[in-house]
């Protein structure tokens, strides 16, 4: 029997995971961190990427958040997040778009639209491809 | 027939205006649906984030966080939170009412308020009281957002770590049930520690990356946000049900005004329908 740690993942518009896992990974703002059960406490921000719950060897749940905070205590571990979507309902197309859509505002250096905003959501985009691609690269 | 011309015209008129009361009862309560399951999605976020917030309170961090850090009293901060529409029964002055009494105490204790509202209520309220409003939201609508209130928020964060207001207050409508709704005044500054379980005591604290104050501010701006932002959610819940209840009872006082009329109505018809015939009858008994 292995250890296991509680792990709530809530985001301000609902609560997306609340169990049991083995062992979770974060990106958190200084890289990315895997907290495995009885980890000493801990708090930091995380910054866009993928967050993966692994349950036990063969069941393992991704889910992408756009930043947010991991708090963590010995027997449980809760993460913040701005806003977390499963990983699975990530929409490819909506994403493809946003992402033109802020590259489109960065290539307008008109100055009318906020730079940082714009870069931002770019990289938001970008994050929610990549965690796609590496999905689909796992489901083959 | 003459008779009761202006009873029958008051009868019509009631009918309408409890045509338009029902209406408003039938939308109030399919928002109140929605609102209501919005106010029940933002809890998790708002009960994890409150717990963080308690486990730190308990931490002995190496920096202490000036939201945490208790000092003496000599002018504290209102947020109020309101609806933007009236009918909706007592709902606002109930809690203009709470409010007072927080107010009239301060008064004694010679403790001076600045006042943030949301909502078109709380700002015509404070402003006849005279108040020193610092800032305003009105108008927010049924689906509010975080990005709606973060203004204000930032006003009085920004005056509390300035020095200029010592304590933080919100007040809002809590959602009881749809029959009832409680006015609430929460301290939100400085942050006070609840109860803990045993298993955290002993002197331990946080790993913090990057840095204890930077995740600190990070983390209690978004706790503040969040427990305003929920009183706002709540608010608007307690605001379409107490629309609701208004306009239901308003209905039906309206449903029985109208029965009360109709009686008297008939009585006049009667009466004059007996009169005339007994008018009739002695006409024809004197020919």
């Amino acid at each position: 029997m292995t250890m296991t740690i509680h792990i709530d993942i809530v985001s301000a518009e609902k609560e997306i995971f609340s169990g049991l896992a083995e062992m979770v990974f974060a990106p958190a703002e200084l890289g990315e961190v895997g907290i495995a059960p009885r980890h000493a406490p801990m708090i930091t921000k995380l910054k866009a990427g993928e967050v993966r719950v692994k349950i036990n060897d063969k069941e393992d749940h991704p889910f992408f958040i756009s930043g947010g905070i991991l708090e963590v205590q010995p027997h449980l571990i809760t993460i913040l997040a701005d806003s977390a979507i499963r990983a699975k309902d990530i929409d490819e197309a909506a994403a493809l778009e946003a992402k033109a859509r802020a590259e489109e505002a960065l290539a307008d250096k008109s100055g009318k639209i906020d730079y940082a905003t714009a870069q931002a959501r770019l990289a938001e985009a970008v994050t929610q491809l990549r965690t796609l691609d590496r999905l689909r690269k796992r489901g083959e | 027939m003459a008779v009761g011309k202006e009873i029958r015209t008051k009868i019509s008129s009631i009918k309408n205006t409890q045509k338009i009361t029902r209406a408003m009862e039938m939308v109030a309560a399919s928002k109140m649906r929605k609102t209501k399951d919005r106010m029940q999605a933002t809890r998790p976020y708002s009960k994890r984030i409150g717990r963080i917030i308690k486990h730190l309170a308990h931490a002995n961090p190496e920096y202490k966080h000036p939201f945490l850090v208790q000092r003496e009293v000599k002018r504290v901060g209102l947020i109020v939170i309101s609806s933007d529409r009236g009918l909706c029964g007592g709902l606002n002055s109930n809690l203009f009412r709470k409010t007072l009494t927080y107010l009239s105490q301060w008064q004694k204790d010679q403790i001076e308020v600045d006042v943030c509202t949301v909502g078109t209520k709380a700002s015509g309220f404070f402003s006849i009281l005279k108040s020193n409003l610092i800032g305003q939201v009105s108008k927010i609508g049924d689906t509010p957002h975080l990005q709606d209130i973060v203004g204000i928020i930032t006003i009085m964060l920004d005056a509390y770590l300035d020095g200029k207001i010592d304590e933080l207050y919100v007040v809002n409508n809590e959602f009881v049930n749809t029959m009832t709704q409680r006015p609430t005044v929460e301290k939100l500054l400085p942050v006070v520690a609840g109860e803990i379980d045993e298993k955290l005591s002993g002197h331990w604290d946080y790993i913090y990356e990057p840095d204890a104050k930077e995740v600190l501010d990070h983390l209690f701006t978004r706790y503040i946000e969040s427990i305003v932002y929920q009183g706002l959610v709540e608010n608007n819940a307690c605001e379409q049900a107490a629309r609701m209840v208004a306009m239901k009872s308003a209905s039906d006082n309206a449903g029985n005004l109208i029965k009360e009329l109709q009686l008297v109505y008939n009585k006049a018809r009667q009466a004059a329908i007996t009169q005339e015939i007994s008018e009739i009858v002695a006409g024809a008994a004197a020919v």
